[in-house]
């Protein structure tokens, strides 16, 4: 018969033990969903920063989620404090889960205190799109951006984080920097507990 | 009116313990932090998750075991309602299902 089977029927969701998660899920249906939803919201906004706005957006949903849920299943409900924990926790264990791998670097800015750079050579929500000419500095890597931006924030590390091209020898694509800007209290608190 | 009043001392009591979670909260990278105030004979008792999110207990007893577990396994329902996308966080948790499972946990480990 159709639907008695080995999966256990779950009333409630509440009820559902909190699975360890598939490791792995189809990319290309992954990159179609992200293309529609580009495209969805394409159709719906009259300018390129609404559209990048929209999918930071959608991204910070995203990004508040994960950051409580890989908290409590991967860190042993270990909170992070402070400023250079929180962004290791990023460029490690977020983009493990998320995209399979660590990121390709993080660094600090050189020129502003509060600046740092996640850096992707090819960053998977970047990989089968390419920008026509007359989009400008628009920027698909703006959801991961906004994912970012949510744990952050949800953290207690308010920050504006935007993505960005930066164009490198030897490579054929432009590599993604998501810059990462923390707000004023951030460097306070920071100095504050030494 | 006594009970009125009670209930609204206990609010009171609650949010006014809500400042020093904030202080506190910077201080350790552990979730449960114990018994934070307290007023009369009544302690207040913080579990504080990963987003920042508060769990508060206002209660007479002792049972810091009993209150640790307690906090543990509503932080498991909390995540599993947060994953909803279509609940706001932040937000009032409306499930009555939610709300049932609560009070048993309240009377397994409380």
């Amino acid at each position: 018969m159709i639907g008695v089977g080995k999966i256990k029927q779950y009333s409630n969701i509440l009820e559902k033990p909190l699975s360890k998660g598939k490791q792995e899920v189809s990319l290309s249906a992954f990159a179609f969903l992200f293309s529609e939803l580009v495209q969805y919201n394409q159709t719906r906004v009259d300018n390129i920063a609404e559209l990048e706005r929209r999918l930071e957006d959608a991204g910070y949903a995203v990004g508040a989620r994960v950051l409580e849920l890989l908290c409590h299943r991967d860190k042993g409900n270990r909170r992070e404090t402070r400023l250079l924990g929180i962004l290791s926790f990023v460029h490690s264990t977020v983009w493990k889960v998320l995209f399979g791998k660590v990121a390709d670097s993080l660094e600090k800015g050189t020129e502003h205190e509060d600046e740092y750079m996640i850096s992707e050579k090819d960053l998977l929500v970047n990989k089968y799109i390419s920008i026509p000419k007359d989009m400008g500095t628009f920027n698909c890597g703006a959801f991961v951006a906004g994912i970012v931006r949510g744990v952050l924030d949800g953290a207690g590390f308010p920050a504006v984080v935007t993505a960005h091209f930066v164009p490198m020898e030897g490579l054929q694509r432009p590599r993604t920097t998501i810059l990462i800007k923390f707000a004023e209290e951030v460097l306070q608190r920071e100095a504050r507990l030494g | 009116m006594q009970r009125e009043d009670a209930a609204q001392l206990h609010q009171f009591v609650l949010h006014a313990a809500l400042d020093i979670v904030q202080d506190l909260a910077w201080t350790t990278s552990a979730m449960f932090l114990k018994a934070i105030d307290r007023f009369n004979d009544l302690v207040v008792s913080v579990y504080v998750t990963a987003g920042h999110t508060r769990f508060m207990l206002l209660h007479d007893s002792r049972n810091e075991d009993g209150i640790k577990s307690f906090f543990q396994e509503v932080h498991e329902l909390y995540i599993k309602i947060l994953l909803n996308p279509l609940y706001l966080p932040g937000s009032r948790i409306t499930s009555s299902h939610f709300d049932t499972k609560v009070r048993a946990l309240a009377r397994k480990y409380l």
